[in-house]
């Protein structure tokens, strides 16, 4: 469904982000997307909806080549793409509601959102989704007064509100505590199940990542070095990625952890 | 630089830098700033003989204060003010009407560059021109009056709040703006949901703020004919009736408290 053929970002500084990224994406997958800081990954979700300009390559979204998209046909393009940010990144100062319903803002006029005059089936959804994450009740509130996790839940609903295909997640749980992050992970994949997302996670936290997605592809310095299921994560592999450490205690912990779920569940 | 061995730096002291590394330099710029200095306040004559006649005046003028008259020329100062009152609102609303759009233009970060260009050479022409000029100017094209004065405030308030909601637009947060523009909004729809929610706190602030000034402006310009109570505040000094001057001043001084403690709530509301 989504294909990155050769995408290639090269900053103006000169700093290649990322060095002709091939990458399939077929429909309803979920992958999580690893590697140290500045290693490409958030440029590369930026380039699918063209946040950033890549360089040369193409992104293919079912037919279309995304990057030779002018604004209007972007504009419809983007509406495909439900995007979840690192730091939630609401629009502080609005409510919760409107907050979600401008995930619609590709779908209706200017004047209908201006006089928030959304359509009936629109609010219809947007409370449908705020229930589904537990939030209604908050739905008038102002989005700074909501906890990190809570921020974090709304930014899923605004994403979804879309009726995208592809959900582009940004280090969704880097400032959320371990507990929060789980539960969000958790949320996410199994809404993308749920509505058959395909979903690409950029995700500092690897046991995480393991934790939760069947696919992990690995980058380092602008280029994949790993793609496999998370059980093929060795800790050399890990060391491929991210530079000499003792991973043992990483990889261990992701067994505790599942056995602990497991456990729960 | 060399590495410096810690044995080395131990027990030495330390100090900051020094702003200007160059003592010679950093000496030099500061005794010829004290001599300037002291040949600036030489050049300035006092005539002391002068300053005792002017004492009594001005004494005269501080002892209005204790029996201001606001009743004989009560009907004057009344349309005065209301000239003012109608002026400041008038300018004020046009002004910041217009600032809005050359505001968004003059942002780096949201408008193309030859729209920035446009738009900052706005601001500058509206900030280089002191209103008192303008006032002179328009008071010539348009007879004395205060069409000359709504124009003014309204010229000088597009140049103030223009910047200001510029720069405030300059420091907002992207993150909040990009998450809009990956729905697929359109850049209308982008300015009222990214960009508006984050600035309208300081727009309104800065707003309340040029109303303020505009009421306070609207006294000056009287004096160069551009109509409301600076105008009838001239005719008292003219007249050399300082009680009514002295009620003059006191309206203004009051409405201008008046405005700030209000300004002070609805900012606080609109945080």
């Amino acid at each position: 469904m989504l294909r990155l053929q050769e995408l290639t970002k090269t900053y103006k500084t000169g700093d290649q982000a990322l060095k002709d990224i091939d990458l399939d994406v077929p429909k309803g997958q979920v992958l999580a997307l690893i590697g140290p800081s500045g290693a490409g990954k958030s440029t590369m979700i930026r380039c699918i909806n063209r946040l950033v300009e890549p360089t040369a390559g193409a992104v293919m979204l079912d037919d279309t080549d995304l990057t030779r998209l002018g604004s209007g046909a972007l504009r419809r393009a983007r509406r495909e793409m439900g995007m979840i940010f690192q730091e939630y990144a609401l629009v502080e100062r609005l409510t919760v509601m409107e907050n979600v319903l401008s995930g619609r803002l590709g779908y209706v006029g200017f004047w209908r959102s201006f006089l928030r005059r959304y359509p009936q089936s629109d609010v219809d959804e947007a409370f449908r989704l705020l229930d589904r994450v537990g939030l209604l009740h908050m739905a008038d509130k102002r989005a700074d007064e909501l906890s990190g996790g809570q921020r974090q839940r709304v930014g899923i609903c605004r994403a979804l509100i879309q009726n995208p295909k592809l959900l582009l997640v940004d280090e969704p749980t880097a400032s959320l505590d371990p507990k929060t992050s789980r539960q969000i992970m958790r949320l996410i994949t199994e809404l993308c199940r749920e509505r058959g997302l395909a979903a690409i996670i950029n995700i500092h936290d690897v046991a995480l990542a393991q934790m939760f997605v069947p696919r992990i592809v690995g980058l380092r310095f602008g280029e994949i070095v790993f793609d496999g299921p998370p059980t093929a994560l060795t800790s050399e592999k890990l060391t491929e990625i991210y530079g000499e450490e003792d991973w043992e205690a990483t990889i261990e912990k992701v067994e505790d952890e599942d056995e602990d779920i497991e456990a729960a569940e | 630089m060399s590495h410096r061995e810690l044995d080395d730096m131990l027990g030495r002291g330390w100090r900051k830098p020094h702003f200007i590394k160059n003592p010679a330099l950093r000496y030099g710029l500061t005794a010829g700033f004290v001599a300037y200095l002291i040949a600036a306040f030489m050049t300035i004559e006092v005539d002391w003989g002068r300053v005792y006649e002017g004492l009594d005046r001005g004494w005269q003028f501080i002892l209005a204060f204790t029996k201001p008259d606001f009743l004989s020329r009560w009907s004057d100062i009344w349309s005065g003010l209301l000239e003012s009152i109608v002026m400041t609102v008038a300018a004020s609303v046009v002004g910041i009407l217009i600032s809005i759009p050359i505001g968004l233009g003059a942002a780096r970060n949201i408008a193309p560059l030859p729209v920035y260009m446009i738009c900052r050479g706005i601001v500058a022409i509206s900030r280089a021109l002191q209103e008192i000029i303008v006032a002179i100017l328009l008071v010539a094209i348009f007879g004395f009056g205060p069409l000359a004065g709504f124009l003014t405030l309204s010229f000088a308030t597009i140049g103030f709040l223009s910047k200001l909601l510029a720069e405030d637009i300059e420091a907002m947060d992207k993150v909040q703006a990009e998450a809009i523009r990956a729905s697929g909004a359109r850049w209308m729809q982008w300015i009222n949901y990214g960009v508006q929610p984050q600035v309208m706190p300081r727009l309104v602030g800065l707003s309340m703020y040029r109303i303020d000034i505009n009421f306070r402006e609207s006294a000056i310009l009287g004096l160069v004919g551009a109509g409301g109570i600076g105008a009838t505040l001239n005719t008292a000094f003219d007249r050399y009736e300082y009680d009514t001057a002295a009620a003059i001043l006191i309206l203004i001084i009051g409405i201008v408290m008046a405005l700030e403690y209000l300004s002070g709530i609805i900012r606080a509301r609109v945080q």
